[in-house]
């Protein structure tokens, strides 16, 4: 007997234990989506301590905020919206099975991460240049505009809060990178197509999270 | 009837053959074992360390005390229990029943041929294998003696291995999150034709409340630790009081993850138990679908009483209140199902098989642990209790007589599907007397103590504890010794036990019994099951039931 006794029809990308593909493209949905709650919660648990640090230190936050670049910030986030677009004109053009155009967006959205990382790079930079390191190593030179060394506790979160997003952005890219590989070598098409889905779920959730942290940390006073 | 690819005797222990065939495979079965078999070797390890705590206690010298009078330094002491209680909560008493019995019967018992993703499970059990290498690294390079808690400040300050440990807990914990996906789209996309919800077995239900708790509290944890290394390595001044931070922030957290832990431990022990009262009383579940509802209630609730971890902290009064009153607020999912686990024995024709006797082991210690969580819930009795040995017997009454007692049943009563063997039942029954005589001994007496202040953690303690500690120590070396032979019973089935015969001894109704062979297959079923009943539709059976029992 062939290996077709397990079910009538089994298209080559479907797992074995799968009754058919349908199946499989929600299970893999699914799971991506009680993955993606859980990263909710992960990031929930930072925003709890940024409200406790802003509640027992207003001023100090306060100060903070005010030497974040908040014109980076913007930019930032427009980059990242424009990369979910990106990133869902790719599914789409899986979809519609558009090799090429799938990974031009996919390349497309990649960019928009680098440049991302590059700009946050370049603004802890400027922190790190007026001396605002984080934590212990927290003393500012002395032509910094902010002196008071309370503000350290704003630092230490923000470091921290955007350290632990741009680490999702690391992640992500590499996500991209390997789904890029299987594009090219022609593996997703329109019936196949859950692992580039919820690649582009995870860069959504990413995006999310930054829609949150940027005004909380660049613009609430 | 068997097709051409199965050839009779084949089945998933045999299917393939090495030791590579074990450490890549992607069949839940297998996997189930492995975690079985790491976990054993965990337990046996943590479970010495705490013999060696009950040895160096069995000596009282505060009186006329020298260094040298002791066994192990007050040092040695806080790595010892620190080891002991962390390998126990990380190591064991978490992974242990969804990792070995929830993957090896979940697809089993909903009809499907795996979880829904394979590959993610193996990787969980290899992360579980990282992540144990990290925490047993600690005590061989610098120990850890902060309490499984890593309590801060002390955990920002102490110069032991805090980052490695904290580390190991985190790749844990991922373990745990994904366990818990892979578990959750499991039932809801892998069920069998015919499988609705209210007719998974209860097990299932408990094991899927399980998975709902793992994905939304470990993150939590997750991020806390991450800030605990974080501060330790930067200072960041999140939860160390000198830079400005807030040590109570750190026990919100932790508490919000370590309370409905304690579910992880218990929710899957309860739907075990269901499942041995209802095959061995052959009675139909009382108030099945109460009790499936009653593992969400217990989930759900479970996430807003972590404060009573904190009501001696320092945490306003206000808050204590409404968290002593939302704690009480659990028992009542709980009590449903006590309720029904002594409806559903009332005129069952009760058979005393091994499976059983844990059975009724767990019952009693449960019942134990449980009212005397009940003091610890009330605001007054807790704040004379917090950090007593109270505590101590009372969480060890409820993780190990509630969970490791209802794991060590069930592993006796899946045995012959999990191994194809008979096992003594004669020493099955043995062992659970001498567990449960040992079990008592060494912990009933910790509840005196503690309501007369003798304070946990400690390494010595005033003469007038004496007595109890040389009880509680006598009777931790009997439970070794039941230990010992619930292991030799095991070791003994595997090399010189009968073969089973009979793909269903205990005649249950489920799909896990009724359509596997004597040993299941590598992919489960020879063809797709269907239900169409419920799991328990036992009662036609009442009364020839008797006769054929063993
Ligand atoms: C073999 C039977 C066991 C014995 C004799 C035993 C004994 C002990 C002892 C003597 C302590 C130290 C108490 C103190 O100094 O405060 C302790 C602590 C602890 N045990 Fe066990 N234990 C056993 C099994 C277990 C199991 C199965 C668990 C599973 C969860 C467990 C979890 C813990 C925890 C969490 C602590 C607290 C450690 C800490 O304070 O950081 N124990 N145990
Ligand atoms: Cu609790």
């Amino acid at each position: 007997m062939s290996h077709q006794d397990h079910g009538a029809s089994h298209p080559k990308y479907q797992a074995h234990h799968f009754k058919t593909m349908e199946q499989q493209t929600s299970a893999g949905k699914l799971g991506m989506w009680v993955f993606m709650a859980q990263e909710l919660l992960f990031f929930s648990g930072l925003f709890c301590a940024f409200g406790y640090v802003k509640f027992m230190y207003p001023e100090a936050v306060a100060l903070g905020q005010s030497s974040m670049d908040w014109r980076l910030g913007t930019i930032n986030s427009i980059i990242l919206l424009v990369s979910s677009l990106t990133m869902s004109l790719c599914v789409r053009s899986t979809r519609s099975n558009n090799r090429s155009a799938a990974a031009k967006f996919l390349l497309a959205t990649m960019v928009c991460g680098f440049v991302f990382l590059a700009i946050k790079g370049a603004e802890w930079g400027m922190h790190f240049h007026e001396g605002y390191f984080p934590g212990k190593y927290f003393h500012p030179i002395a032509e910094a505009p902010i002196q008071n060394p309370m503000a350290h506790v704003f630092f230490g979160l923000y470091y921290v809060m955007t350290g632990m997003h741009a680490m999702h952005i690391v992640v992500g890219l590499g996500l991209m990178l390997w789904m890029l590989v299987r594009i090219v070598k022609g593996e997703f098409n329109s019936e196949n197509y859950v692992a580039l889905e919820n690649t582009s779920l995870f860069w959504h959730l990413v995006d999310i999270v930054w829609i949150f942290v940027f005004p909380l940390l660049y613009l609430s006073k | 009837m068997l097709t051409s690819h199965h050839d009779a005797g084949s089945n998933y222990l045999n299917a393939k053959k090495g030791f590579m065939s074990w450490l890549f495979t992607v069949d839940h079965k297998r996997i189930g074992i492995m975690y079985f078999v790491s976990i054993g070797v965990f337990f046996l390890v943590a479970g010495l360390f705490a013999l060696l705590l009950r040895a160096e206690l069995m000596q009282v010298r505060i009186p006329d005390a020298t260094a040298t009078s002791y066994m192990i330094s007050a040092d040695h002491y806080n790595e010892a229990f620190t080891f002991h209680g962390a390998i126990m909560v990380f190591l064991v008493i978490i992974p242990s029943i969804p990792a070995t019995l929830g993957n090896f019967l979940l697809p089993l018992m909903i009809g499907a041929k795996d979880v829904a993703f394979p590959k993610l499970n193996l990787i969980s059990y290899h992360l579980y294998i990282v992540g144990a290498l990290f925490l047993v690294y600690t005590v061989a390079f610098g120990g850890l003696d902060t309490g499984w808690t890593f309590y801060t400040p002390y955990s920002t300050q102490t110069s032991t291995s805090v980052i490695a440990a904290v580390f190991g807990a985190f790749i844990l914990g991922f373990a745990s999150i994904l366990t818990g996906v892979n578990f959750i789209v499991t039932v809801h996309k892998m069920r069998a034709p015919g499988m609705t919800w209210v007719r998974m077995p209860l097990f299932v239900w408990a094991i899927y409340a399980t998975s709902v708790i793992q994905v939304l509290a470990t993150p939590v944890v997750g991020v806390t630790l991450i800030l605990v290394a974080i501060e330790r390595l930067l200072g960041i001044g999140i939860f160390d009081s000198t830079l400005g931070g807030d040590p109570i922030l750190f026990q919100n957290f932790f508490w919000f993850y370590s309370h409905p832990a304690v579910y992880i431990m218990i929710l899957p022990a309860f739907g075990l138990v269901s499942e041995m009262i209802t095959a061995h009383s052959r009675k139909s579940i009382f108030g099945y679908k109460a009790v499936a509802i009653s593992s969400i209630g217990i989930a759900v609730i479970g996430f807003f009483v972590w404060g009573h971890h904190m009501f001696t902290s320092g945490q306003s009064a206000l808050a204590s209140v409404f968290f002593s009153l939302l704690t009480y607020g659990v028992a009542v999912p709980t009590a449903i199902k006590v309720f029904s686990w002594v409806a559903t024995l009332y005129k069952g024709s009760i058979s005393f098989t091994t499976p059983m006797c844990y059975t009724f082991v767990f019952l009693f210690l449960f019942l134990i642990g449980g009212l005397t969580g009940i003091f610890l819930g009330a605001l007054s009795t807790d704040v004379h209790l917090h950090n007593t040995y109270f505590v101590v017997a009372h969480f060890h009454y409820v993780m190990m007589g509630g969970t490791i007692i209802a794991w060590i049943g069930a592993v006796f009563h899946w045995w012959p599907k999990m191994t194809g063997k008979k096992y003594s039942e004669t020493w099955g029954i043995i062992s659970s007397v001498v567990v449960f005589i040992g079990f008592n001994l060494t912990f009933f007496p910790q509840f005196v103590m503690g309501t007369r202040g003798m304070p946990r953690r400690y390494y010595d303690y005033l003469p007038e504890y004496y007595n109890f500690h040389l009880l509680s120590s006598i009777g931790s070396f009997v439970l070794a010794i039941g230990l010992f032979i619930v292991l030799f019973t095991w070791l003994h089935s595997i090399f010189y036990g009968e073969k089973e015969t009979r793909s269903n001894p205990w005649r249950a109704k489920s799909i896990d019994w009724t359509d596997t062979a004597v040993v299941p297959i590598e992919h489960n079923f020879e063809k797709q099951p269907i239900s169409s009943h419920g799991p328990y539709e036992f009662d036609e059976l009442v009364k020839p039931a008797k006769a054929g029992e063993h």
